[in-house]
């Protein structure tokens, strides 16, 4: 009896990615998974082809998540979340601006101008534009797209933005919690330069989407994936590459606000057909 | 909320340091244990859960409607711990006891330090105490350092000197062939570096000294021989050759027999004569200042090699076929270049009277018997019989190297 399978995408959003699955590939094959994955340029082609049956599971960013879910159900089947990362879990975004700022209260950004990270990116447009305007806050923004395509996984227009803040260009900037400190950690924001004037709900990330969880492949992937030990010396630098100390079970209850966003904004039809205007991954 | 440790980070946040004082408590905790983190700084509730997100922490959040400073519940994980199971220690920290073979996992990793496990298998070949290691290392090594010389301060370059015109083209000859020897013995030694288990620090320390020691002695003899002129003398192709084969000697032992206990021992002798019959102060005071140094590369030589052939009864034939294979390399070459030779003879003599050659070349043939007599006793130390060191001692190169 041939080996359970999985065929695995990935988005190349830095050759890291390289690295890591061809660690994770040993590793999962040394434990009796027929493994191997598929490089992708994009999440948009990668969840086309998740739905489409071509592969068994894609490593999707909330995006690409909120897409196959939607496509799979327009055509009748569904997808799921088999794992994600333990630092998947309960993020949140923030709005940024110069501590001398004249904005005190999210109110104060009315008819300003709000640097945002990629059109795709949940974190550093989707979401707290999303909460923005939820909290009916009308401001002009300005995108710095780069890595149009990759979800906001590359984190060049988060930090583009974030510049443009320190610049004075724009009189805000959107980025995920863990970049502020970062950005103030490495110097792309002056120590004590800036305030944090709002932030967003908790929201999850990214997951391990598949089409088939009761496949004998699709099982053993997961079982396998759960049962990576951040005391294993062969898989932690992996870990640490992929930033995360453990997968934990996927769970779809962390992706409304974006959810929300996408369709406010018209990113996605209910479909999953792509209705954004100008988004060319 | 409970808690087992509470921290008030003041108003310092984790753009400033603030992780440490998160760290620092939950150090003292197993995994689930609790710290209670109260704080000010305005971005504390979202730095500190960013935080200890990427760090494998809970959080857990206080009451709204609770009015504190409290900030959150931080709930240690297991990354911490995780990320040193299976750590051990490279070996002492101390040259006691080192390890006979310290394993190639070890690497880079600092004698003594705890290892995560995992990392890459680093490839030191030399990795056998017995064959590298003696115990003397750490003291030369100290010695060595405490020893070097400025070569700006040290001599007296500038000494009003002036020699016939002669007499300093002896002394640029002789200059330029310690240039040479004085490359290969630094080359010698830097081959072998990179390929020392790091466990034997001393050893890469002393033979990183023994390169910088050559550097300065390349800087200083090449400095007399452009002082009073703008060319150098001849370099031969036999005294190229004789140094070729000590060069491309990959065995570490082999290497250190030829060139320390053979070749530097050699080379101590001419140094001293140099010392004796030096016709100005700078040149003195160089060749004297390279005697020191070259003195401690020949005790290192020779204590490692002592040491092996207490543990290696195979290591004499070993030595003693190295220097048979030297000498067929080199049977059809003409040894030590005859300007060299002269030059040597010239500075001895101290003058043109055939009086004066007739006792420089008798302090040369001195020399020569003093070489040989040296390399006899070294070898007789390393375990050979008198009659076969000196069988083997007239086999050495004649370039002295």
């Amino acid at each position: 009896m041939p080996a359970p399978s999985v065929l695995m995408g990935a988005v190349a959003y830095d050759p890291k990615v390289v690295t890591i699955w061809e660690g994770f590939r040993a590793w999962l094959r040394g434990r009796g998974l027929d493994f191997d994955f598929v490089l992708y340029s994009h999440y948009e082609r990668q969840v086309d082809d998740l739905v489409a049956g071509r592969i068994d599971a894609a490593w999707n960013s909330p995006l690409a998540w909120l897409r196959a879910d939607r496509l799979a159900t327009a055509g009748g089947g569904a997808v799921h979340a088999l794992t994600m990362r333990d630092t998947d879990r309960d993020l949140t975004s923030v709005v940024v601006v110069r501590a001398d700022s004249p904005v005190h209260r999210v109110e104060d950004l009315a008819g300003r101008l709000v640097g945002t990270g990629a059109v795709d990116s949940p974190q550093a447009t989707l979401i707290p534009l999303g909460h923005l305007a939820a909290a009916g806050v009308q401001v002009d923004v300005r995108r710095f797209d780069v890595g149009v395509g990759l979800h906001g996984d590359h984190i060049g227009g988060e930090r583009d933005a974030a510049r443009a803040l320190a610049a004075g260009e724009v009189d805000a900037a959107c980025m995920i919690d863990a970049n502020h400190l970062l950005f103030v950690q490495e110097g792309t924001l002056p120590p004590e330069g800036t305030r944090i004037v709002a932030q967003t709900g908790r929201y999850d990330h990214c997951n391990m989407t598949v089409r088939e969880p009761a496949s004998d492949g699709v099982r053993l992937f997961g079982d396998l994936l759960r049962g990576m030990s951040y005391a294993d010396p062969q898989v932690r630098p992996l870990l640490d590459l992929e930033g995360l100390t453990a997968w934990q079970d996927g769970r779809t209850t962390g992706y409304a606000a974006l959810a929300e966003a996408v369709d406010a904004s018209g990113f996605y039809a209910p479909d999953g057909r792509v209705t954004a205007p100008d988004y060319r991954p | 909320m409970t808690a087992d440790v509470e921290i008030d980070l003041g108003g310092l946040g984790f753009d400033r340091g603030a992780h440490l004082l998160v760290q620092r408590a939950l150090a003292g905790l197993p995994p689930g244990g609790r710290v209670a983190v109260s704080g000010t700084d305005a971005a504390l509730g979202v730095h500190l859960p960013a935080w200890c997100r990427s760090r494998g922490h809970r959080v857990e959040w206080p009451d709204p409607a609770h009015r504190s400073r409290l900030v959150a519940v931080v709930v240690r994980g297991t990354a911490d711990d995780d990320r040193w199971f299976g750590a051990e220690r490279a070996g002492p920290p101390l040259p006691a006891a080192l390890h006979s073979r310290p394993p190639p996992r070890w690497g880079l990793g600092a004698r003594g330090a705890l290892l995560e496990a995992g990392g890459p298998e680093a490839r030191f070949d030399l990795d056998d105490r017995d064959l590298v290691w003696a115990d003397i290392a750490p003291t030369l090594y100290a010695q060595a350092a405490a020893r070097q010389w400025d070569p700006q301060t040290a001599v007296p370059w500038d000494d009003t000197f002036a020699l016939p015109a002669d007499v300093e083209a002896a002394v640029v000859q002789v200059m330029t062939y310690l240039v040479e020897n004085e490359q290969a013995a630094l080359v010698v030694p830097a081959r072998f570096i990179g390929r020392i288990h790091p466990h034997f620090r001393e050893v890469v320390q002393l033979l990183a000294v023994q390169v910088a020691d050559e550097a300065r002695h390349m800087e200083v003899f090449s400095r007399r021989a452009l002082l009073r002129g703008a060319e150098l003398g001849t370099s031969s192709a036999g005294g190229r050759q004789s140094l070729f084969t000590l060069v491309a000697e990959s065995d570490f032992a082999l290497a250190s027999f030829l060139l320390s206990v053979l070749g530097e021992g050699s080379f101590v002798d001419l140094l001293g004569f140099l010392v004796r019959h030096a016709p100005d102060p700078v040149t003195r005071r160089i060749c004297w200042l390279a005697m020191q140094d070259e003195r401690r590369h020949v005790v290192f030589g020779m204590a490692h090699l002592e040491h092996q052939a207490t543990v290696d009864p195979l290591l004499r034939d070993r030595l003693r076929a190295a220097i048979h294979r030297r000498h067929d390399a080199l049977a059809d070459t003409a040894g030590l270049n005859a300007d060299v030779f002269d030059a040597l003879v010239v500075l001895a003599a101290g003058g043109w009277n055939p009086d004066d050659v007739a006792a420089g070349f008798a302090h040369v043939r001195a020399l020569q018997q003093a070489m040989d007599q040296g390399r006899q006793r070294r070898l007789v130390r390393l375990g050979f019989r008198p009659d076969e060191a000196a069988a083997l001692s007239a086999l050495h190169t004649r370039n002295f190297m």
